[in-house]
């Protein structure tokens, strides 16, 4: 077993601006947060990126950090390992669900970066440096977010499934969109199925939540 | 013990909490990932299973091989359900399961295991009734009055074929489950649907005692029919883990073999002749139809549907044996399917006759067992579908992308299954509920919170309820929409004996009779007397040492007026179509449905939209794929295999029936009925909207662009 990550996580506060922009820091900004900016950099540096030679890592498990709901949390996963496996088996994180295990249906939708993201699709160790949001990090025990208090009043669940997975895309949805409309609803949650059909309660639960969050909710 | 009569429900107007909008008490855990299912089991020691499927729709095991797979660092246990010389019958059918220190390592074990197979003749696809040979099953004809008489003096006879596929139950949460094998018994994390039931099954295939079988399971992602048996998954489960030194084994399906092998719904397939007389009546019905349930065969549906005293009936039913995963109930089985070939053949006689299909199902209403009920829900549902401003006769809708309407009948019986509840009444005011019952998200929980709260005068908040388990009181399994008529029944009348208990140490202490008390907002009160009270807990403090426990037990035979059976439902479509790309978009869907007393609206009317959608997915979009080439199934993914979203099912509206007329019936369950017409409502308004009948469901773009071109797809 390696112990050496193999891209170092580097847990910056503060996001790379674009006007300080070097091979390096390029690099360092592979694994750290900072969304769209480095995934907008990636196109045009990649080709220089390959000089850098990455170290082969795995199959044996290394030893990663990952930035989870705002905290540093050290995890040992094999280089195939998915985000969602490694937060589910290795970690007990279970809120996020393994449900079609190929992107297709939303329940293990998380927000990394400040978008929304399916587990199954990312590896965990390229997700090393990213903000990870997950359904445990949207509220303290004892205290629950307006996303999940509205998908309660509304009945927005039966078997609750697919309800994790809901509540975060609703929640990173309306963080993007603070004032939907019904039809900007229906398409920005398109990427999340339920099998019981609990659509009729998701409706009205996420403009609910939106009219909540902007009441100044959000940081419930 | 009380009366029986005091075992009613409270009058519709005194009643504080059933009957109320409550929203579900489960409702925050699950909305934040809290709440733990059968999946979500971990431990430290835990050990991941991986089960491996047949590849073949059939083939025999030649030889097996797993020495490679041992002899991976991290492997603890392989378990065979195969040996050389076993025939397998489907794609997906349990071979070998494999335990690991990782779900990795046990992934790459299963890849490592070698079977040889000598592959078999194979049959997928029932859709050709002549090209399955021997695979059909005749179940023999069957004749009522004089059909072929009746056809030749009828004044329209309409013919036509129909078909609707076989759906998976595709659970959001697989199959599976945690075992535990340890010296003290089996410990056993199941995703079912009969808590109380499933560790007798999983004990029997191990043949060990079912008292040692410990069943604990909080929550389930989705059953639908399909989660009541321990399945040989789990008893492959629990091997591993006696092989692995008792260590907790967790071994869910992968999304394929969930879609290939946990259940399914079968198809129908019926040429229908039916004939009207010159007023519009039926006057006679006959049929050749199939279906396939895999290899057992299976799946009948009941047609003619709810019409059941047409006069005239010939049916001729086979049952075709496929290389298929075996069907399960399937939410109303037989029944989604029965309605669609029914009301669709009726729909288009309704055309041939030139009558609004309103018309014409209300007309024929006298020949099924609840006219008047269908006949008030009919005009009810057309009033608020707008029926008589949007129905146009079939085709007439202008423009490329036209609109229409439709409409289907529902049934079920429901019932009350057998349910034991044990209620506790405790010195310090603090009451438990316990039952060996499961929510599988229906409301469960909430409704029997609902009862006891009612009951005792008491807030929800203050009733501790354990459900579960194995160790509660022995509650049926979640099937058939039993269970709210079953556990409100039990809950109802555990409550009732013990608060005839508290009343019995109270009545001294206000000198009057115990039979002169009620329990109300919080209080002991002499009836009508709200000045001679003791609060809850001061009147529970007069008990002695030992605190009230007592059972109820609701008797599936004598609901004692406390839960019936046999409801009615109509139901109305208005739908889009595009005939340039073929898309089918819902606008509208009404469900009126008679469900006895209900118990929680909110909850109820969850459950009505929740089966509408569904069946949406199976008018529109849902079917499993078979390729007769290669015996596999095509589409056992969630990308092919495809579900409605959020923008997909337009706006519903579901009304119950709460009239005092229905809720004097007591409790009956909704999970079935509303299920069963939607299909069938769709497809007519497609009908109704294209003006030509698309053959088969689900409605998919090719199809109706089909149906539009004159040829079939």
């Amino acid at each position: 077993m390696s112990a050496k990550p193999p891209r170092p996580p580097v847990d910056r506060e503060t996001k790379p601006k674009r006007s300080n922009f070097s091979r390096r820091g390029f690099i360092q900004g592979l694994g750290v947060g900072g969304g769209v900016l480095s995934g907008g950099l990636l196109e045009t540096a990649l080709p220089n990126a390959a000089e850098a030679a990455p170290a082969t890592i795995g199959p044996d498990p290394v030893t990663i950090t990952l930035r989870l709901n705002g905290k540093s949390t050290q995890v040992a996963v094999e280089p195939r390992t998915t985000l969602l496996d490694a937060l589910r088996n290795r970690l007990g994180m279970t809120g996020v669900k393994r449900v079609c295990d190929r992107g297709a249906c939303g329940a293990c939708t998380m927000i990394i970066n400040g978008k929304v993201m399916y587990g199954c699709t990312v590896l965990a160790i390229d997700a090393q440096g990213k903000n990870i949001e997950t359904i445990e990090g949207l509220a303290p025990e004892g205290k629950y977010h307006p996303v999940s208090e509205a998908f309660v009043n509304n009945d927005a669940q039966q078997c609750g499934f697919c309800t994790p997975g809901f509540v975060m895309a609703a929640k990173n949805f309306i963080d993007l969109h603070p004032d939907p409309t019904l039809e900007d609803v229906e398409k920005g949650l398109g990427g999340n199925f339920c099998r019981c059909g609990t659509y009729v309660g998701i409706r009205p639960a996420v403009l609910e939540a939106a009219k909540k969050m902007k009441g100044g909710a959000r940081n419930a | 013990m009380p009366n029986v009569s005091d075992y009613q429900w409270p009058p519709m107007e005194t009643r504080k909490v059933i009957g109320k909008r409550i929203s579900r008490v489960d409702g925050l855990p699950k909305a934040s990932g809290r709440a733990k299912y059968a999946y979500d089991f971990y431990r430290k020691d835990l050990l991941f299973g991986v089960l491996v499927g047949c590849p073949y729709a059939h083939a025999r095991v030649k030889s097996i091989d797993d020495s490679a797979a041992k002899a991976m660092k991290g492997v603890t246990a392989i378990e065979w359900s195969v040996k050389p010389g076993s025939e397998l019958q489907w794609q997906g059918q349990e071979i070998v399961a494999v335990a690991a220190e990782t779900e990795e390592t046990a992934r790459d074990a299963a890849r490592a295991i070698k079977v040889e197979y000598e592959v078999l003749p194979h049959v997928v696809r029932e859709d050709d009734l002549a090209a399955v040979g021997n695979r059909a099953k005749a179940a023999g004809e069957q004749v009522t009055g004089d059909p072929d008489t009746a056809f030749k003096s009828a004044a329209q006879v309409h013919e036509g074929f129909y078909h609707i596929p076989v759906l998976t139950h595709c659970c959001l949460e697989a199959h599976g489950q945690t075992v535990e094998w340890t010296p003290n018994g089996i410990n056993y994390w199941p995703s079912t649907q009969g808590v109380s039931t499933v560790g007798g099954d999983l004990a029997q295939n191990l043949n060990v005692p079912a008292n040692t079988v410990h069943v604990d399971m909080q929550n389930v992602g989705g059953g639908f029919g399909s989660k009541f048996s321990a399945d040989h998954w789990g008893v492959m489960c629990a091997n591993l883990s006696k092989n692995s030194g008792g260590r907790p084994v967790k071994m869910m399906l992968e999304r394929n073999l969930e879609l290939m092998t946990a259940g399914n719904r079968p198809s129908g397939f019926a040429q229908i002749k039916v004939a009207a007389d010159q007023d519009g009546k039926i006057v006679a019905w006959q049929s050749k139809s199939w279906a396939t349930g895999g290899i057992g065969g299976g799946g009948a549906p009941p047609i003619p549907y709810v019409f059941t005293n047409i006069p005239h009936v010939r049916l001729n039913h086979s049952a075709v044996a496929t290389n298929c995963g075996g069907s399960r109930a399937w939410r109303a089985p037989n029944h989604p399917q029965a309605s669609y070939l029914t009301c669709s053949a009726l729909d288009d006689l309704a055309h041939k006759l030139n009558m609004d299909p309103v018309e014409f199902f209300d007309k024929n209403f006298e020949l099924t067992a609840r006219a008047d009920t269908y006949k008030w829900q009919i005009r009810k549902a057309a009033e608020l579908m707008e029926w008589a401003s949007k129905y146009k006769p079939r085709g007439s809708s202008p423009g490329p992308v036209k609109s229409g309407v439709g409409l289907a009948v529902c049934t079920w019986g429901g019932g009350g299954h057998t349910s034991n509840c044990l209620a506790t009444i405790n010195r310090d005011g603090s009451v438990v509920i316990e039952l060996g019952t499961q929510d599988l998200g229906v409301g469960a929980r909430t409704i029997i919170m609902q009862v006891a709260a009612e009951t005792y005068g008491l807030p929800l908040s203050m009733i501790d309820l354990r459900i579960g388990k194995n160790s509660y009181p022995v509650s049926g399994p979640s099937g058939g929409s039993t269970t709210s008529g079953g556990v409100s029944s039990s809950t109802r009348k555990a409550t009732v004996n013990a608060l005839e208990k508290l009343y019995e140490a109270v009545a001294p202490s206000l000198g009057v009779q115990p039979n002169q008390l009620q329990a109300v907002d919080a209080r002991i009160q002499v009836k009508g007397d709200p000045s001679k009270a003791i609060p809850w807990k001061q009147a529970c403090a007069k008990l002695g040492t030992t605190p009230i426990q007592e059972k109820g037990f609701n008797d599936q035979r004598r609901p004692e007026g406390l839960n019936a059976s046999g409801v009615g439902g109509v139901q109305m479509a208005e739908v889009s179509v595009d005939t340039e790309t073929g898309i089918v978009r819902m606008k509208k869907f009404v469900a009126v449905q008679d469900v006895g007393l209900v118990l929680n609206p909110k909850l109820a009317e969850s459950q009505m939209n929740g089966a509408v959608i569904m069946g949406i997915c199976g008018a529109l979009l849902e079917e499993r794929v078979m390729d007769q080439q290669t015996g596999k199934m095509l589409n056992a993914d969630m990308e092919f295999y495809k579900l409605a979203g959020i923008g997909d099912v337009g706006e519903i509206v579901s009304v119950l029936d709460m009239r005092p007329t229905t809720d004097k019936r007591g409790v009956i369950g909704i999970g079935e009925p509303c299920a069963v017409g939607v299909v069938a409502a769709i497809a007519n308004a497609v009908t109704n909207a294209i003006g030509v009948r698309v053959s088969g469901v689900p409605m998919t773009p090719n199809r109706v662009l089909a149906a539009l071109e004159g040829r079939t797809a």
